[in-house]
């Protein structure tokens, strides 16, 4: 497997393990509050949505020419990439409070559980709008990360393997445990999701844009190890300077 | 139409998100990549120099906005 396909799979598994496991923590919510058939409803039409969207999308997308794909790929990662960079590194610095799965989980369930009960179709319509809205909104951003990075790498099918392999395990822990997966380090997959994406989006682009890689393809590391050295710098610049504001306020207090 | 700009919003906060300016300075190196490429110079060193410094200003920008 050539290095782009490698990165290719590793970065859909990562990128769809993080959206699954927020699903997750949905889906077991309104389960739990509103009852299993109208949460699984809401999944089971969430997903309906999203395989049509894949099926429309995803052969419209190949008879794009390669690079015009790259180039407007490239561009959506870059910018889509940066947005989750940020977020994460604003969080790795303590300027923002990290992602906390039993937290969401607890704040879903208490709204679930006193929203008022109206039934349509022999479901609990709260609850089939809950997990219907959280698997959608969640699955595409899997959505459009499976169809962006397979399309430009050339190959959707690789792409949608490594989401699979993401759902699997998402789904089958989620199934034999019965609760959030607070346990998987989601702030770090998000960290890492932000690194891939960023530097998918600057590989792309620049190839989109007509530049040409010193190294081809084999470019793609030197990319990212450059794209994780300016994060994590950035990560101990900002620490640094955080701890220096919180400190002297913790002195007066 | 009501239904329409919720859809454009959707894709704008998906896509750009918090920082608008990403976006703009993200198009504004590629445009600079593709004029350099176009003029047969060597174009792939300008994203890796651009994009650290586009993102060290929007982590400002959200800092003091926070």
């Amino acid at each position: 497997m050539s290095t782009g396909n490698a990165f290719l799979v590793l970065s859909a598994f990562l990128a769809s393990g993080v959206e699954f496991v927020e699903a997750l923590t949905i889906v077991l919510a309104a389960g739990l509050a509103r009852g299993w058939r109208s949460s699984l409803a809401g999944l089971g039409a969430a997903t309906v949505v999203l395989a049509v969207t894949v099926a429309v999308l995803g052969p419209a997308l190949t008879v794009i020419p390669l690079q015009a794909l790259r180039l407007v790929v490239g561009a959506l990662l870059l910018v889509f990439g940066l947005q989750w960079l940020r977020k994460a590194i604003l969080r790795a610095s303590g300027y923002k409070a990290l992602h906390d799965e039993d937290a969401i989980f607890a704040r879903e369930l208490a709204e679930a559980q006193s929203a008022a009960h109206l039934e349509r179709a022999g479901v609990d319509w709260y609850g089939f709008t809950l997990a219907f809205k959280g698997v959608l909104l969640e699955g595409l951003e899997v959505v459009f990360i499976v169809l962006t990075f397979g399309s430009a790498q050339g190959s959707i099918p690789l792409a949608a393997l490594g989401a699979a392999a993401a759902l699997v395990l998402v789904a089958g822990v989620g199934i034999a445990v019965r609760a959030p997966l607070a346990r998987v380090p989601e702030n770090a997959m998000k960290f890492a999701v932000g690194v891939m994406l960023t530097t998918f989006g600057i590989f792309w682009s620049a190839e989109g844009a007509g530049a040409d890689w010193p190294g081809s393809d084999a470019a793609l590391l030197g990319v990212l190890g450059f794209v994780c050295l300016f994060s994590f710098l950035f990560v101990r610049l900002l620490r640094r300077e955080h701890r220096s504001v919180i400190r002297p306020v913790e002195v007066e207090a | 139409m009501k239904r329409l700009a919720a859809f454009g919003r959707f894709w704008w906060e998906f896509v750009i998100g918090d920082d608008w300016l990403v976006a703009v300075l993200v198009a504004i190196a590629i445009g600079a990549t593709a004029v350099l490429a176009g003029a047969n110079v060597a174009a792939w060193w300008l994203l890796p120099v651009a994009v650290p410094l586009v993102l060290w200003l929007s982590l400002r920008r959200a800092i003091r906005s926070a």
